[in-house]
């Protein structure tokens, strides 16, 4: 019996340990309970909760079609506004709330970072997770829109789940990261709103990137979300994949991922002692 | 077979607010010359030992002693800065009851939740959910929000889950103190439950009384390191005398104003267990000796020590004096004398005590030589085995004395 026991290494922190997925499946569970207990606790407590997941896309896209397509006329090509923003709004939501509600859940699961030893990686993993019923809400209303719109989809569309998990990707990449420096730097709860702002802007969600120069296009590229948006738009509406901006940010997104990786983990051995 | 085996644990804290807080900090902490040196602490310093198969081990110590960093180490909730150790076999770690707890989930959900959160599978907490629920007494609010609930329930509950933990390894935090009289006791029988079937455990607890009863061995760690390791009742009795400030023994040469008459000089007062080691703390069933040892400087006088012995109350409990030996009637020679007073197990009632001691004269005529009051002192306390006065009772137990007495009951 002694032979098949676990056995338990301690030792000091310092050098950057290695990603250990391995435990993070041993742990899968606590990451299902506290996902489950993030979308219970977003969703159960208030109808709001539910309310504002369907009526922020709708309401947001709503304005911008006002704005945008009536005001500033982008050309959206052959895609009927409304639709091309809502279809980079529930991603862009998607992303902007689960990155605001994962950078502070080491914070507000301070109680369990102190008292219980588990991947720390699954707080901030769990938190991105818990905000996903935004992204299913927001499909459905997309799903809707598009009947209502009568597009006709292509085969490209089975591509659409592949930038829905690339854009899931860089939610949970950006909420590690700031999770991780919350717990050092509490301003980065004030940066934070003013940096999503940013985020925003300078991805297309309400303009198209056919407005921008080619050069101009590939800057914009290196916003993961670029790639992602632009990606998701061709896969539902049959345009062209622009595969040079699609792997400029695939590529940035693998560069961020690895910064947060070594951010997260050069910091996670302190969080008990700091936060 | 060692199941824990911990190496030269050390543990540094960075103190006060030096630390920088804010991305600010950082960038003025770079270019200001670090004018401060940073303060630290060693929460823990060198801590080695080991824990072998089925051993159920006290760690004791004042706040701060490092007590908490010590388990937060084994449990793997933060690294040691330096040293090393492993730990073979599942482990769970049990630092507060309840952890993960959410007021707006309901009381199943926060079983599976806190469960999870304490490393049982699915699986696990499934099958002892109805032990879980049984135990916990709340059957009837099972799917009400835990917010709804009272205190005791709340605790109650987090206590079952915890229960239910069945690890190989079990670390356990000062957990105990939840609900009232009847569920604490349902816990510690539990604990001991967890101790007896042959699992591994570390217990810290401020009360003696809990690891006398539930660990076998103990450890006494203070400003970080260890000063004992032994078999508890030892270990207790010893920080226990110290934590009292007791003095277990008085050499009176080294003292500026050696106490003594014309006739006889105090040399040593000591209390001596059955063994005449100098102890300071007894079990309430231990005889106590205090031992006495004096020089007569003249020949011809008979010479009674005498002892008289307070309470923490300054209640004078009793005085006693040589009445059976010898000695009693007879005068001592010049020389140096020893002489023991045993006062049985099972008189005293738990708390300190001191002694007063004296020489005195009653015959022919009546006269002090020598009188010093608190000479020494001792504590008593019961590991409460339930072969004592207090049988199973757990409580507080008033009175000076406690004796065990015959008890006679007949139905007429």
């Amino acid at each position: 019996m002694t032979e098949s026991k676990e056995i338990t290494y301690i030792k000091p922190g310092g050098a950057i340990a290695a990603l250990d997925l391995a435990e993070i499946w041993r742990y899968r569970e606590l990451l299902y309970f506290l996902t489950l207990r993030d979308i219970k606790l977003r969703y159960k407590q208030t109808l709001i909760g539910v309310a504002w997941a369907v009526l922020q896309p709708i309401l947001t896209t709503a304005i911008f079609t006002v704005i945008f397509s009536n005001f500033a006329r982008f050309d959206t090509g052959a895609i009927a506004y409304p639709l091309f923003a809502l279809s980079g709004l529930i991603i862009w939501l998607f992303v902007h709330t689960s990155v605001s509600f994962a950078s502070s859940s080491f914070v507000s699961n301070a109680n369990l970072v102190t008292k219980v030893y588990f991947p720390r990686l699954i707080v901030p993993i769990a938190a991105t997770f818990g905000t996903l019923f935004d992204l299913v809400f927001g499909v459905i209303i997309l799903i809707g829109m598009m009947f209502y719109f009568g597009v006709a989809v292509t085969s490209q569309i089975l591509l659409a789940p592949l930038f829905v998990v690339l854009g899931i990707l860089v939610a949970v990449t950006f909420g590690t990261l700031f999770s991780a420096l919350n717990v050092r730097f509490r301003d980065v709860k004030f940066a934070l709103p003013f940096l999503l702002q940013v985020w925003m802007i300078a991805s297309p969600i309400f303009y198209p990137t056919s407005l921008l120069s080619e050069k101009w296009r590939l800057v914009f590229a290196l916003n993961p979300l670029t790639g992602v948006i632009e990606g998701f738009r061709s896969a539902l509406f049959g345009s062209a994949f622009d595969w040079t901006l699609i792997g400029v940010s695939v590529g940035s997104l693998l560069f961020f991922m690895l910064i947060s990786l070594v951010v997260f983990k050069s910091m996670e051995d302190s969080f008990a002692d700091v936060i | 077979m060692q199941v824990i085996k911990a190496e030269n644990l050390s543990k540094q804290y960075l103190l006060g607010s030096r630390q920088p807080n804010s991305v600010r900090e950082v960038l003025t902490g770079v270019f200001a010359r670090r004018s401060e040196p940073r303060h630290t602490l060693w929460a823990l310093r060198d801590v080695s030992f080991s824990v072998s198969d089925g051993e159920t081990l006290g760690l004791i110590g004042h706040n701060g002693a490092g007590k908490s960093t010590l388990l937060k180490i084994l449990s793997r909730i933060t690294k040691p800065t330096s040293g090393r150790a492993s730990i073979s076999g599942r482990v769970g770690s049990l630092l507060e009851v309840g952890t993960g707890f959410h007021n707006e989930l309901t009381g199943r959900e926060n079983i599976y939740m806190n469960g999870a959160i304490l490393g049982m599978k699915h699986a696990e907490i499934k099958k002892s959910f109805d032990e879980i629920v049984a135990f916990s007494e709340i059957e009837e609010f099972l799917d009400t929000p835990v917010k709804h609930y009272s205190s005791g329930m709340y605790m109650r509950l987090a206590f079952s889950v915890a229960a239910h933990l069945d690890p190989e390894v079990l670390i356990v935090d000062e957990v105990l103190a939840v609900g009232d009289i009847n569920f604490q006791k349902k816990c510690l029988r539990k604990m001991r439950e967890v101790g007896e079937s042959g699992r591994t455990v570390i217990f810290v607890s401020h009360d003696m009384a809990s690891i006398t009863r539930l660990c076998k061995r103990a450890i006494v760690l203070n400003h970080g390191s260890i000063v004992s390791d032994g078999p508890v009742e030892d270990v207790v009795s010893e920080y226990v005398a110290v934590e009292m400030g007791s003095r277990s023994e008085r050499i009176f040469a080294d003292e500026p104003q050696a106490v003594q008459s014309e006739s006889v000089k105090f040399r040593k007062v000591r209390i001596v267990d059955a063994d005449a080691n100098t102890k300071g703390s007894f079990d309430i069933r231990q005889p106590i000796g205090v031992e006495m040892t004096y020089e007569v400087m003249s020949d011809g006088e008979i010479l009674i020590p005498n002892l008289q012995l307070i309470n923490q109350e300054r209640v004078h409990v009793f005085t006693i004096h040589d009445v059976a030996s010898e000695w009693s009637k007879r005068p001592k020679a010049r020389g140096t004398y020893v002489s023991t007073a045993w006062i049985p197990g099972n008189l005293l009632a738990e708390g300190n005590f001191a002694l007063n001691a004296a020489i005195v004269s009653y015959m022919p005529n009546q006269k002090v030589h020598l009188y010093v009051t608190d000479a020494v002192s001792f504590n008593v306390f019961d590991p409460m085995t339930g072969d004592s006065a207090r049988g199973d009772f757990a409580g507080r137990m008033d009175g000076v004395v406690r004796p065990i007495v015959e008890w006679e009951t007949t139905s007429i």
